[in-house]
């Protein structure tokens, strides 16, 4: 299958009052056509980072994407004009926020938003327009669809307005999603509505999702491949079943383990001892040695290299790579 | 002023909560039925957790059962007294039996007190103990907490999150309550430090005999953490049953939905399990539906669901408000895991 986005060495970093943040170091990943990639990771792992700059997105300043590249469909993005650029977001590349209510305008009705998507990228009329705008709404399952394009965001339940939010970014009927916690705001049981429909719509039109969660059922249940990201480097990176049953990573294994809340009753959860470095203080070596019970003295010295346990599972760890005290 | 094990400690006896909402000026007010005759009661040294899905109440109860806020109808009993009318100053004296941890730990803790002037503060309202006495007893509780005395002098935003909610439980404990409402205690913390917060939360449970009120959205930690389940469905106690018998499987179709909807970290697991996705969302709580409150939803609703209201009964060890519970084969083991619903199909 064809690669739909390649993203090759890529360092973000944000210039900040108490020095530099390097949210994001040396990421490569791709993603190939129908294909769905979770990237995985908690709070300042630069997992959102790396949605942001896939759009070139990041604000600069006070950010800047320092090394790399992002190729989409073969195009170098960050080599593109404005213009040229506009072409690609929203209409082959769309993205999803985690807060519908914050990405909807609140003074437009809902039907007037995914019809400037319509009016901007395709450049249809506006009879055109108003047909289109109800066909998405029924698409992605909004009942009573011609009188729900007349409402506000603020009628919408949050449901619903995630629902608005999909519609909008497959107006254009894009070659990759990107979904940013698309499910994290919302109940479990609209949470499975909304997956189920990104699940149902991808099948059908084909497009690559690049989803960003921090929740591991979410990937398990929808994902094919993971990469698993830790104070802004990837640390892991395999097919779904394969990192699920088999994890190498230390941190991914810890992750995996206190999530594994159906276990013996009573037992207490395996937890990982300690947090995140502090990004104005990152540890000299492996990022997550700190925390890490298996740490050799290699470990605090320098930064492991990912390579690869399987033709398609990388670690980037000294001692599942098999190197010991 | 310890309570027996088995003992009940906290106990809510048919509480309502309705809040007027004025739609216009003219217009009648109109009220939201947050809570609709919830009774609950909480053993010594037990966990029972609340779950269901935002605007289905359990915030509410939570704080009715503080009473931060004010029940319209019902009444709170804390370890055999009756608490819905005391004055504020006797209830002063009794909420250091009832403490209650919050969700966000960025909010409920003042950012310009130090760790030890937060968690001493209840013991300065409640114990006349002398400043040394005081520093040693808040040192203590952050040893226990897991921190440390060397955490006194900090303040909040030196903190993780993580270390912020150990000093919101170490404040809690300051009184050695009986009870502790913890409110969504976790979802604010990344995984790997949620663990942390509840193995902690469950050591002192084992220690020290507290009774855990849990309130939460995230299903497949209640399960592990409770040793009974309340799942409450638009201010309605829906099931009432034990996490053993829970997750055996749910007699109520709405936490039958519930717990399958949840996503589970085994993509094996994951592939087997049918998932029951609802079709729509809650309804509003200021208008709820007649008849059962989840037959708008439900997969198996009968006529009989729209119009008479199922009460709150037993079926064998557990209670479950709905007309066809306990039934052979009710609820059905859903077939698919498809929308009910599907799409509309997809022209050009």
């Amino acid at each position: 299958m064809s690669v739909v986005l390649e993203v090759e060495d890529l360092s973000v970093h944000f210039r900040t009052t108490l020095g530099v943040v390097k949210a994001v170091e040396g990421l490569t990943f791709a993603v190939r056509e129908g294909e769905t990639v979770a990237i995985v990771g908690e709070s300042g792992s630069g997992k959102s980072t790396v949605a942001l700059a896939a759009l070139r997105l990041i604000p600069d300043p006070p950010g800047k994407i320092v090394s790399g590249r992002i190729r989409f469909e073969g195009q170098d993005i960050l080599a593109l004009a404005d213009a040229e650029l506009r072409t690609v977001r929203g209409r082959r590349i769309a993205m999803i926020f985690q807060d519908p209510m914050m990405a909807l305008n609140p003074v437009y009705t809902v039907g007037r938003q995914i019809g400037e998507v319509l009016k901007l990228h395709l450049g249809l009329g506006s009879r055109e327009v108003a047909a289109e705008v109800v066909e998405l709404l029924r698409l992605v399952g909004v009942p009573a669809p011609a009188e729900r394009a007349l409402q506000y965001p603020h009628n919408l339940s949050g449901g619903m307005r995630q629902r608005v939010m999909i519609a909008m970014a497959l107006a254009c009927r894009p070659k990759l999603l990107i979904a940013d916690e698309p499910t994290t705001a919302l109940d479990v049981t609209v949470q499975a509505q909304v997956l189920d429909l990104i699940q149902s719509l991808k099948d059908r039109l084909g497009m690559a999702v690049l989803l960003i969660t921090h929740d591991l059922g979410v990937v398990a249940e929808t994902a094919h491949r993971v990469i698993v990201m830790y104070a802004g480097r990837k640390v892991e990176e395999g097919p779904v079943a394969e990192i699920f049953k088999a994890p190498r990573h230390p941190y991914t294994q810890g992750l995996l383990e206190a999530a594994q809340w159906d276990q013996a009753d009573g037992a207490p959860l395996h937890e990982i001892p300690g947090t995140i470095p502090s990004p104005f203080d990152m540890p000299r070596g492996c990022s997550f040695a700190p925390r890490c019970s298996f740490a050799i003295e290699r470990c605090q010295r320098e930064v492991p290299a990912l390579s690869d346990v399987t033709a398609r599972h990388s670690v980037a760890c000294f001692v599942a790579q098999g190197e010991t005290a | 002023m310890s309570a027996a094990a088995g003992e009940t400690v906290l106990e809510a006896v048919d509480l309502v909560k309705h809040y007027p909402v004025k739609q216009g000026f003219f217009a009648p007010a109109r009220q939201v039925h947050a809570l609709d005759g919830v009774s609950l009661e909480l053993r010594h040294g037990e966990t029972l957790a609340v779950v269901g899905e935002s605007g289905c109440g359990k915030s509410t109860l939570a704080r009715c059962l503080m009473r931060l806020e004010e029940p319209t109808r019902g009444r709170v009993v804390l370890l055999g007294r009756d608490i819905t009318d005391l004055n504020k100053r006797t209830l002063r004296g009794l909420r250091r039996q009832m403490q209650i941890v919050f969700q966000d730990p960025y909010s409920s803790l003042n950012p310009r007190w130090s760790i030890g002037s937060i968690v001493g503060d209840p013991i300065r309202l409640h114990e006349p103990h002398s400043r040394t006495a005081r520093r040693a007893k808040v040192a203590e509780l952050l040893d226990t907490v897991g921190l440390g005395a060397q955490f006194m002098e900090r303040h909040p935003h030196e903190l993780s999150g993580g270390q912020r909610q150990r000093v919101a439980i170490a404040r809690a404990l300051a009184m050695n309550p009986a009870v502790i409402i913890c409110d969504e205690p976790v979802s604010a913390l990344d995984v790997s430090i949620q663990a942390q917060v509840i193995n902690l939360l469950k050591g002192l449970q084992k220690r020290l005999g507290i009774a855990y009120l849990f309130i939460s959205h995230n299903l497949a930690l209640v399960q592990h953490i409770s040793d009974r389940i309340a799942v409450m469905y638009l201010g309605e106690v829906v099931e009432l049953a034990d996490a053993r018998a829970m997750r055996s499987g749910a007699l109520h179709p709405y936490s039958q939905a519930l717990f399958s909807a949840a996503p589970i970290a085994d993509p094996d697991a994951a592939a087997r399990k049918t998932r029951i996705i609802l079709v729509g969302d809650v309804p509003s709580p200021v208008d709820p539906p007649t008849g059962c409150r989840f037959h708008t939803r439900c997969p198996y609703q009968q006529p009989v669901c729209t119009t008479d209201a199922p009460a709150l009964r037993p079926v064998g060890e557990r209670w479950v408000r709905c007309h066809f519970a306990g039934q052979p084969g009710f609820p059905p083991t859903p077939a698919s895991s498809r929308p009910i619903v599907e799409p509309a199909p997809l022209d050009s």
